[in-house]
């Protein structure tokens, strides 16, 4: 794969140095078909070091993922080659069966059919708490 | 439709509606006694308890409504393995209000997923106990006529004691309120705690491992139990555990308008040569759990007299 050229699919750019394997994982890229660049600390003249993440398939990606890890990243969508679109990402106010609640004493780790959420109940210091417990995710 | 799952879902508007009924009902319970005939309380309890399950049961029985539940998980379907949504989507359909304790924390807000009637959570594990909490407030403004104003000293294990983060969550919204945090350093209150109930309000307190040299200045003292299995040695704990039992000797140092609490049970942190000083209303407290719950219920209810 040549890493500079996109045929179809996005460019995730603009992540927090170090950040960038967080988003890998929570977006599940691994489990991709389609070829899936990952450049960390690149060199960026706003941010000094940068992640990108280059897809090279034209997947359902799940925008509240990448405004949870780093709402300063920006998405680029590129169809036949060309940029189309620049997708605007905001903080989630809720985030179902991304986090996973590692309380043992929470009802999801009995009840294994119940949905995992997340919900923001800190904006300023971005915290989100499982909804059935409270417990505070640290992925 | 109400449902109350934390205490924080309460406004102070509410809780000072809900504490004038309870006043109301001590007052005249007679008035009461029908208040809620034809109505069915399910008592759904997924793990024993003996005070709460009783006082809910005695609260909705004195307003002329009847009861209905089970005592712990294994006389249930759960027993089975069946969900707790499962369970209450059931249950919905044969009472007008639930109350609920289980072990799991969250799981009231899985039944509020199913329920077509109230749910009233009665303990999740280590989460809330917000009809603790209500009690708590009904007995410091029943014997001290306010809830505003009060030096609050919270005594023993203040690391997991979830009836005190709920009752300092509560009492941190009314004014004047100032904490005395009396625990040994192994079970100080959690940082998350005191951030964002006590510090980011601007809430004076002072914190002190020693009861004896605070008891003086205190309007409440509530009491909980420090427990020998908290303490990573048998050293620490035999070294510590007599500065949190309340005595003769200790209350002797206390204001004549001090109240003593306790969500009880008691084990030893309370002498019971305490319970006839008139400052120890931790038994008084139990009933007026009572009467906070006719109040709850009536209101979850939409029932007014």
């Amino acid at each position: 794969m040549n890493i500079d050229s996109i045929y179809t699919g996005f460019v995730i750019d603009h992540i927090g140095a170090g950040k960038g394997m967080m988003l890998y994982k929570l977006l599940g890229l691994a489990k991709l078909e389609c070829p899936v660049a990952m450049i960390m600390n690149a060199t960026s003249k706003r941010m000094g070091k940068k992640d990108i993440i280059k897809i090279d398939g034209d997947i359902d990606i799940d925008m509240d993922v990448i405004g949870y890890v780093d709402p300063d990243a920006t998405v680029n969508v590129i169809r036949e080659g060309k940029l189309v679109e620049k997708r605007d990402i905001t903080v989630p106010k809720e985030l179902k069966n991304v986090l996973f609640c590692k309380n043992p004493r929470c009802i999801t780790s009995t009840e294994q059919e119940l949905p995992h959420i997340f919900r923001l109940t800190d904006e300023k210091k971005r915290i989100y708490r499982c909804i059935y417990c409270d417990t505070k995710a640290n992925n | 439709m109400k449902n109350l799952l934390n205490i924080l879902d309460l406004s102070t508007e509410e809780i000072d509606s809900l504490i004038k009924v309870a006043d109301d009902i001590i007052a005249d319970p007679e008035k009461y006694k029908e208040a809620c005939k034809h109505k069915i309380l399910a008592t759904l309890f997924f793990e024993p308890s003996t005070r709460t399950r009783l006082s809910f049961e005695s609260a909705m029985l004195s307003l002329g409504g009847s009861v209905l539940g089970f005592s712990e998980a294994s006389s249930s379907s759960a027993a089975k393995g069946e969900s707790v949504a499962d369970t209450i989507a059931v249950v919905s359909g044969y009472a007008d209000i639930i109350a609920m304790r289980h072990p799991k924390e969250g799981a009231p807000h899985v039944a509020l997923t199913r329920s077509t009637v109230p749910i009233i959570n009665a303990g999740d594990g280590g989460h809330f106990h917000p009809t603790q909490t209500l009690t708590d407030l009904l007995t410091i403004s029943h014997e001290l006529g306010r809830l505003d104003n009060l030096k609050v000293g919270v005594c023993g294990d203040l690391k997991f004691g979830r009836t005190v983060h709920s009752l300092i969550a509560a009492m941190s919204r009314y004014t004047g309120i100032e904490y005395v945090l009396i625990s040994p350093v192994e079970l100080k209150l959690p940082s998350f705690v005191k951030q964002d109930y006590i510090k980011d309000k601007g809430i004076p307190y002072t914190q002190s491992t020693d009861l004896d040299s605070v008891i003086g200045d205190l309007d409440i003292l509530y009491m909980t139990r420090v427990q020998r299995e908290r303490f990573f040695n048998e050293e620490d704990y035999l070294r510590l555990k007599d500065s949190y039992i309340l005595t003769e000797e200790k209350m002797k140092k206390a204001s004549p308008n001090l109240r003593v609490m306790h969500p009880l049970p008691r084990v030893n942190e309370i002498s019971t040569a305490v319970d006839s000083d008139p400052r120890a209303c931790y038994f008084r407290q139990a009933r007026y759990g009572k009467f906070i719950r006719m109040a709850l219920i009536m209101d979850m209810l939409g029932v007014t007299v």
